[in-house]
């Protein structure tokens, strides 16, 4: 994660108005010794926070660390076992998020809660004490989102908003309620470069306006670009503060997972492999009706080297992903080849023979069955590659030996291979699905975001193992929408914009802020249907 | 104030307790109802639920009003674990029943061995044949398999009716809609002598382990396990749906066939009417009380049979209803229903909260 291309502001020098805490007022939001005990877990340990007006604090820490806990404490949707919090000075107990906003506390959830077949006004009316007027309320709307630089048509329905867009119509929520806190869960991680940096403007301006504002994020590289001063969470405790300005990514990594980080090796790939994966004019409509057609993609990936796509999510992945995998066939064999076998109307398990496996991006209830054991899981994919099924009947032995080889290699933090999947971090069973796909020594493997929600140290661990597969002649293909983990792991990078892929490119011959123009749709060559429509994103 | 707390995962203690807290809150219950009926409560439940158990005899009436349902309740069990909703079990216990009696009806008069081994392969196929309906219209049409299974349930009953009216009326029977009686060589022998229990108890038993084996043992049931637990991962896995869907009813359908075929080749000896007693809509309620689990079935048939017998007593020596058993199924099946909800929750008595602000 350290000395790589950073993505967002950094590499694009940003106007710092760092207007920077407001000293003399009392502390907007001070916790003081805040601890949430669940039943099995001790999620937060006498955590003390302090936030100012105009201060933009970031809170800093992997999956786990107890961020989102913490967060929803102050915002009143959990309260804490032990501790006080204090509000502009005042002792305060935050009952519920409607008194949390009525204290002037807004928050912005890394999952949008929209409803899709409403329009942008209607859905900040929901939001909103009373039953405003429409009218009214789109005139509010608008003059809010030119002042921050946010536009938006407050009578567009959702589902015809990109995710950008939709993240503008969350804070635009926030901000019609004249939040003096605001609280932003991993708000960049559907976001294009060019995106990011907009939204860092407008928080910028909230601050220099005297809001405070809590950042949720992982990423290293914007909270240096962005924040004043940073928390760092790990394991539900306190493990430091700190002020980004004065850290490196790596410093402040060290702090977030208590070690030094590991480094990935690539070496540069082998030419001329054999084609593994074709996809040859595939074209594709969606089942789902807010989802993205394919439309005519082409695509080699050989043997012996990783390429990637990148893209701002919702952009067609789950559908080139699932007609890839055999979740969804086609009507034709043509479009989808792999290891030179006509495979597009191939069902998963025909082409899991053929050499295919594939890490689907959804942990529990896809990639894993969360009620069973490692073991059990361990036969969902592996089942026929590891003949761990004979005349009809398991064979738990060889299940549990295969499950039990997955987890040591990979070196998955569990109780062994009876522990349920449920039972383990994101991280531990994305290694674990990982290392069940890997270990079937596939001839293509296929990764839908290796390491979205997954710890610094384990994505780390996750990437090396891809590289060391390519190493070992297996072709890979990455989906996914962390540009600097492409950038970190392919030898060649395309990108999918409203259902069609762009030309792969070398990773050595492109960058960042490249790759970023072609993620709305616009690379040398793409017809102006498609550079057309998505244009709007870019404005983002 | 009480109130309900998630629990960090679903209690194993609680998935097997919560049956029986349902059996206890059905006692009670049926202690209310009978008071309410104006019979001594204490007199009501002795009738109900201990004269059934009081002898050898009365326990062999017991097994035998079991093992239809359990018969019934695996096969449905096995489908309901990879959420395959097939609710006419009932229809294709008539089914099974229906294609027995063809078999014996057929061979009438026959002394051979092989004609028993018939009926029982007879019966699974006739049940596993009217299953075989919704499984097709599920497969190609997306007709939901709910409501064809259900239907189907009276088409078999007007279908069983038919034939003892018509064609497969007993000459001798002086008019009465039954079919003539089978000979020594259709019936399943004693299993107890001086009682009417009989093989087809055995034949359950089997089932049963058979039934267990398949869905903890085999890949087809670890398959079907994985599709009523995660659709979404038995599609990328790539088990296929309809493959499924078939296994489900075609098993759920051939183990109610041979319950059909152990009644009427059992205690009826004779095809009627009134063959199809409920059991099929009995046994959902089984496979549920029983945690769809073979042996947790085996528990709740004999719980459920003995509600069956319980309300027959009732009848005879308290002169209440014979509704009076649907009723205890009915608080039975409410009760778990509402019990179920303590293995995701957990009770907790909390203080009345101090107003913040």
């Amino acid at each position: 994660m350290s000395q790589r291309s950073a993505p967002s502001a950094a590499s694009a020098p940003p106007v710092l108005h760092r207007a920077g805490p407001d000293l003399a007022s009392p502390p907007r939001l001070q916790l003081k010794g805040i601890s949430k005990i669940y039943p099995t877990i001790v999620a937060n340990d006498r955590i003390d926070l302090l936030v100012r007006a105009g201060e933009i604090r970031a809170i800093l820490g992997e999956n786990g660390a107890g961020k989102s806990t913490l967060m929803k404490i102050i915002y009143g949707v959990t309260r804490p076992s032990a501790g006080q919090i204090f509000w502009e000075g005042k002792e305060v107990q935050v009952d519920n998020p409607a008194h949390a906003r009525q204290l002037g506390i807004g928050m912005v959830f890394q999952h949008f809660s929209l409803f899709e077949t409403l329009t942008v006004a209607e859905n900040v009316a929901l939001a909103l004490p009373g039953k405003p007027a429409l009218d009214e309320l789109a005139q509010r709307i608008t003059d809010v989102s030119e002042r921050y630089g946010l536009p938006i048509d407050p009578r567009r329905h959702i589902h015809a908003l990109s995710v950008g867009e939709r993240q503008r119509v969350e804070i635009i929520r926030c901000l019609l309620q004249d939040p003096r806190l605001l609280i932003m869960d991993e708000p960049t991680s559907v976001l294009t470069p060019q995106a990011v940096r907009k939204l860092f403007e407008t928080l910028r301006q909230l601050a220099a306006e005297g809001c405070a504002i809590l950042y949720i994020s992982h990423k290293l590289d914007e909270i240096q670009a962005l924040c004043h001063t940073a928390t760092v969470l790990r394991g539900g405790k306190l493990s430091g503060e700190c002020i980004p300005a004065q850290e490196t990514p790596r410093s402040m990594a060290s702090l977030m997972i208590g070690r030094e980080l590991p480094r990935c090796e690539h070496g540069a790939a082998k030419v001329g492999g054999e084609v593994r994966l074709a996809l040859v004019g595939l074209s594709h409509a969606s089942v789902d009706p807010f989802g993205t057609d394919l439309q005519d993609i082409h695509l080699e990936v050989r043997a012996g080297e990783i390429i990637g796509i990148a893209g701002v999510s919702g952009n067609g992945q789950q559908e080139l992903l699932r007609a890839i995998s055999g979740e969804e066939t086609l009507a034709e064999k043509f479009p989808v080849q792999i290891c030179g076998v006509e495979a597009g109307r191939l069902p998963p398990g025909q082409r899991r023979k053929l050499g295919l496996c594939f890490v689907p991006e959804e942990r529990l209830g896809r990639g894993a069955v969360p009620g069973m054991s490692l073991a059990d899981n361990a036969l969902l994919t592996a089942a026929r590659r590891q003949q761990l099924v004979a005349g009809g009947f398991l064979r738990f032995g060889r299940a549990r030996a295969f499950a039990e080889r997955c987890i040591e290699t990979f070196n998955v933090k569990c109780g062994g291979p009876d522990a349920a999947a449920k039972s383990l971090s994101g991280g531990n069973l994305q290694k674990f699905i990982v290392g069940r796909e890997i270990l079937q020594a596939p001839a293509l493997l296929v990764c839908a975001q290796p390491t979205w929600g997954v710890d610094v140290g384990a994505a780390a661990f996750i990437r090396q193992s891809l590289i060391d597969l390519r190493d070992r002649g297996c072709a890979v293909l990455v989906i996914s929408e962390e540009l600097d983990e492409l950038f970190e792991i392919c030898d060649r990078i395309a990108v999918i914009a409203k259902g069609r892929l762009s030309p792969t490119r070398p990773t050595a011959a492109t960058s960042v802020e490249d790759i970023g123009v072609w993620m709305s749709g616009m690379w040398p060559g793409a017809s102006t249907d498609a550079a057309g429509t998505p244009a709007e994103t870019l404005n983002a | 104030m009480l109130e309900l707390e998630a629990r960090a995962e679903p209690s194993r203690l609680m998935s097997w307790l919560s049956p029986l807290l349902a059996v206890v809150l059905m006692l009670g219950g049926g202690l209310l109802v009978f008071s309410a009926l104006g019979k001594d409560p204490i007199e009501g439940f002795r009738v109900f639920f201990l004269n059934p158990l009081k002898d050898v005899y009365s326990l062999s009436e017991l097994l035998l009003k079991a093992t239809p349902l359990m018969l019934c309740a695996i096969g449905l069990a096995i489908g309901f674990r990879a959420n395959v909703w097939n609710i006419g079990a009932e229809g294709q216990f008539m089914l099974g029943a229906v294609a027995a009696t063809g078999v014996a009806l057929y061979f009438d008069g026959s002394e051979s061995g092989l004609l028993l081994p018939a009926m029982v392969i007879a019966g699974a196929l006739g049940g596993a044949a009217w299953a075989a309906i919704p499984a097709l219209l599920r497969t190609r049409f997306n007709a939901n398999e709910i409501l064809v299974s259900l239907m189907l349930v009276y088409v078999a009953q007007l279908f069983v009716s038919w034939l003892v009216f018509g064609p497969w009326k007993d000459p001798d029977g002086f008019n009465f809609p039954q079919s003539k009686m089978f000979g020594d060589a259709a019936l399943l022998p004693a299993l107890l002598d001086g009682t009417r229990l009989h093989y087809g108890f055995m034949l359950a038993i089997a089932v049963l382990v058979a039934g267990h084996a398949f869905m903890s043992r085999s890949f087809a049931g670890f398959r079907m396990r994985v599709a009523g637990e995660a659709p979404e991962a038995a599609r990328y896995a790539g088990f296929s749906t309809a493959r499924m869907i078939w296994t489900g009813l075609l098993l759920g359908g051939a183990a109610a066939g041979l319950a059909g075929m152990a009644e009427v080749a059992g205690p009826m000896g004779q095809l009627t009417d009134k063959v199809g007693s409920g059991y099929g809509f009995a046994a959902i309620i089984v496979a549920f009380v029983g945690r769809l689990n073979a042996f947790g079935i085996f528990l709740a048939s004999l719980l459920m049979a003995l509600l069956y017998i319980g309300g027959e007593q009732a009848q005879q020596y308290l002169n209440l209803p014979s509704s009076i058993s649907m009723v205890f199924q009915g608080m039975l099946l409410f009760f778990l229903l509402g019990a179920d909800v303590l293995i995701n929750y957990r009770l907790r008595l909390r203080r009345r909260a101090v107003g913040g602000n």
